[in-house]
């Protein structure tokens, strides 16, 4: 009998298991995933795949990549692994390529999806629809800006398996379609997009005017300036601009600028907030609470997830927060760039005649000039998170031998002496060591002064700004006299140089090429914007044009656009040690070339535009090469 | 043992008898020759100037790009087979010849691809005098009339090394003169300090060249190296 029991149970069992629900039993929703409906009913849903969209932007200069904003010798790289860079003589053909057509799909995607999304707010859904399209157009703006007229694809494609893709190849656009392209998408969201100035990490309408004035003008500009290097275009115009549309970019940028200019877009202006001008000018990067100068910025938070290591990487040595820093050394050439008071340019005098000059301050020998000099590089005597940095190379005897150490702040006993004193800085800078302040400077600009921020654990949440004010300025100002309007680019580039605290404003008679170039320069540097400059004003070449730069030739040309930038030259400060004279106790500068910096950089024309891979063209044969590869 | 023996003749077999299946036959066929005008090699940088060859014929077809050595020679190892060869547009010093070359490949082959240079540098002279070395040379404008192009600007380069060119980098040193400060391209003279560096040990010779950089085109059109004894 028992055995029995134990069999109809098993069968009722058995009888159980087949009745109907176990079809809903077994069919779950996924809690993993979530459905296109389930994203496009709810805003904050869509807000969140929008996010990751903004968190793949593009950007040439980075903060989480601390070279990509020093590049092209406006300074060394204070670290062992990188003096390799110094030591080439230019760049692959390769180099700086981007060709994210997955990033573009998945734009078209969300595109198509919120299109069709019929739950979302009419409001919410033009904005996310705007936002997608500006994020796509500034994709383009990038791939035209390193690779030329690329393929312009603005929907999603799918693959039918039929084994022939040759219909989802697409030629490659012109250069000027491409950026036909992003200004009509700027112009046509600009409206859609919100008015306000206080939005600066999504997309608003000052972040779209801007893009369209960066866009017109770099368009305008190799329109006119390719014509110098006829090797530099392609037969259908993939890469390269006819001369003939430049006026009419230029007056884009300029009309998008004065739009942003004249308030039109929200109240933007110059960050203008400490009596300090140097001050004010390094704050300007890490404020972030009341900066009516960012327009769109990648934004960071610490403790939010997202954070970046610029400070850590770039803190001064002495005193660092970690046992490492002092990276980017900005060079002897860019920091004698920075105009004196006056405006007029001046070498770095440490020299008169043959005989060097003694300074009673170690700093003072940077005195008097553009306040922007102080706001963007550490100098020798100033100080980083109320610290004083110890940058100073040695001792310079009576005879004019040097007693110096080959390790930070290095106590030696002096001739005549009886006692070790110290004869180098804990900042260095010693030739090869690295994480010294090799070339006498460290970079200020972007380092945050929170405490914390040059720690591992912690990190900066300092942003990166894309897009400012500043910026828009001498866009317009360089627009205005491309478009023979002197003094009007007069007065946009005084409203720049004034809050450098430079007295003697410009003229429209003294606005030329040069002027407008230096001025980007010095208030661009180390924010990924260097590059393209030289790029658009086909100087590249010329600047980079891979012969060493020779010690005497260093201090000449200065505030010339085609002055050479091969190598970063150095500049160091010596105390004078001769008791008894009047100079004892003094300082001294001696200008050099570190011995690392073998190579001189060569930008050749193939540069320009760089290489579209053989696996691309493999996979497309409609992709023409880009000229000189 | 036994068992170990087996294992060991299975092996073998196996590792002889797949590379016969799995390899390909090497390239065989050696392609050399020089860039010459009119019989005469034109110097060049070292692996600047390049040209390249298409095998046609394939489905996915990728270039082959052959570096001209300084000397102006090259040399590729091929696979035997038809080749087509062109220059990539604006590369070296010279105009190229317009149509495309075809040639087919069995064997090593030798074959010097004519071009036409914008200017040649001849008389090259060098001689040594207490740190400096001196040089003299003419240049001749070879391309006249509508595609003629003028001469930027002239460059004494001296090397420690062999190689010797503008982007030699650190080992050498170099004058340069503007065109625009060439009174007569047919008798320049130039100089050029041989640098002394203390950490570099000392030695009695030293390699130089002249290099001609023409407007609008990157690569320079140099002299033949040569050794200078002191």
């Amino acid at each position: 009998m028992k055995k029995y029991i134990f069999t109809i149970i098993l069968a009722i069992c058995l009888a159980w298991s087949c009745s109907k629900n176990d079809e809903e039993f077994l069919d779950r929703p996924p809690s993993s995933i979530l459905t296109q409906e389930q994203i496009f009913t709810d805003p904050s849903a869509v807000l969140s795949v929008l996010g990751d969209l903004y968190n793949r932007y593009e950007d040439f200069g980075r903060l989480d990549d601390w070279a990509s904003v020093a590049d092209f010798n406006i300074a060394y790289w204070s670290e062992a692994g990188r003096y390799p860079a110094f030591q080439n003589d230019g760049w692959g053909f390769g180099s700086w390529g981007t060709w994210n057509y997955g990033y573009i799909r998945e734009i078209n995607l969300f595109l198509e999806r919120c299109e069709e999304a019929t739950q979302l707010e009419a409001s919410l859904k033009t904005r996310f629809l705007a936002e997608a399209r500006f994020l796509r157009a500034s994709y383009y703006f990038e791939m035209v800006k390193r690779m030329g007229g690329v393929p312009l694809i603005l929907e999603s494609e799918t693959y039918d398996f039929s084994g022939d893709a040759s219909y989802l190849q697409h030629p490659r656009e012109t250069e000027a379609a491409i950026y036909d392209f992003v200004i009509s998408e700027a112009e046509a969201i600009k409206d859609i997009l919100p008015t306000d100035p206080d939005s600066k990490s999504r997309a608003t309408k000052g972040a779209a005017l801007a893009m369209e004035t960066r866009a017109a003008l770099y368009a305008g500009s190799i329109a006119r300036y390719g014509a110098t290097t006829p090797q530099v275009s392609l037969p259908g115009n993939e890469v390269g601009i006819p001369a003939s549309m430049a006026e009419g970019y230029y007056t884009k940028a300029l009309t998008a600028a004065q739009s942003i200019i004249n308030g039109n877009a929200g109240a933007y202006a110059l960050y203008n907030s400490k009596p300090n001008l140097s001050e004010n000018f390094e704050a300007l990067f890490y404020d972030k609470a009341n900066n009516p100068e960012a327009i769109f910025v990648e934004d960071y938070k610490v403790g939010g997830g997202k954070t970046h290591y610029f400070t850590g990487w770039n803190q001064p040595r002495f005193g660092a927060e970690e046992e490492e820093g002092g990276r980017i050394n900005p060079s002897l050439q860019f920091v004698q760039s920075f105009e004196l008071l006056n405006g007029t340019y001046a070498p770095l005098a440490n020299e008169a005649g043959g005989t060097p000059v003694y300074y009673d301050n170690i700093g003072d020998i940077f005195q008097g000039r553009d306040a922007r000099l102080a706001g963007t590089v550490i100098l020798p005597g100033t100080t980083f998170k109320s610290k004083p940095v110890d940058i100073w190379a040695g001792i310079v005897l009576a005879d004019g031998s040097i007693v110096s150490g080959d390790s930070r702040g290095q106590e030696k006993t002096l001739p005549g002496g009886t006692e070790q004193v110290q004869v180098v800085g804990f900042d260095g800078p010693i030739d090869g060591l690295e994480f010294t302040a090799q070339t006498g400077f460290y970079i200020r600009k972007y380092q945050d002064p929170n405490t914390g921020s040059g720690r591992r654990g912690t990190q900066s949440d300092v942003w990166f700004i894309r897009y400012r004010f500043g910026e828009v300025l001498l866009n317009a100002a360089e627009a205005a006299f491309e478009l023979g309007q002197p003094d009007v680019a007069a007065g946009y580039l005084n409203q720049v140089r004034q809050r450098a605290g430079i007295t003697t404003p410009l003229t429209g008679a003294d606005v030329n090429f040069d002027k407008i170039a230096h001025e980007r320069y010095v208030e661009l540097a180390f924010e990924g914007l260097h590059f393209f400059d030289l790029k658009r004003w086909r100087l590249a070449h010329i600047v980079l044009d891979g012969n060493p730069i020779s010690e005497t030739e260093v201090t000449q040309n200065i505030g010339i656009a085609t002055k050479r930038e091969t190598q970063p030259y150095s500049i160091w400060p010596y105390k004078y040690y001769n008791p008894g004279d009047p100079n004892n106790g003094k300082y001294l500068y001696k200008t050099l070339r570190l011995s690392r910096i073998t190579g001189a950089d060569r930008f050749q024309f193939g540069n320009y535009y760089s290489e579209i891979g053989q696996d691309l063209i493999n996979n497309n044969p409609k992709l023409v090469r880009n000229p000189n590869q | 043992m036994k068992a170990k023996f087996y294992i060991l003749i299975f092996s073998t077999l196996l590792l002889v008898t797949s590379c016969a299946l799995d390899n390909f036959d090497e390239p065989n066929a050696i392609f050399s020759g020089n860039i010459v005008y009119n019989g005469e090699a034109i110097p060049v940088a070292r692996n600047q100037v390049r040209f390249q060859l298409w095998q046609p014929g394939y489905a996915l077809t990728a270039p082959i790009d052959v570096a001209i050595a300084q000397e102006g020679s090259f040399s590729s190892r091929l696979f035997t087979g038809d080749y087509k060869l062109s220059f990539v547009p604006g590369q070296g010093p010279f105009k190229t010849p317009s149509d495309t070359l075809f040639f087919s490949l069995t064997g090593d082959k030798a074959m010097d691809i004519e071009v036409t240079p914008y200017h040649m540098i001849r008389n090259a002279q060098f001689s040594h005098a207490s740190g400096t070395i001196n040089a003299s040379c003419s240049v001749e404008q070879i391309i006249s009339g509508a595609d003629a192009k003028a001469v930027e600007r002239v460059t004494l380069i001296i090397n420690r090394t062999q190689f010797v060119d503008a982007n030699s980098g650190g080992e050498g040193s170099m004058a340069q003169e503007d065109a625009a400060d060439i009174s007569n391209m047919s008798n320049i003279s130039m100089s050029v300090n041989i640098p002394s560096d203390p950490k570099k040990p000392d030695q009695s010779y030293i390699f130089a060249r002249i290099g001609v950089k023409v407007a609008g085109i990157e690569d320079m059109i140099y002299s033949q190296v040569q050794k200078i004894e002191f």
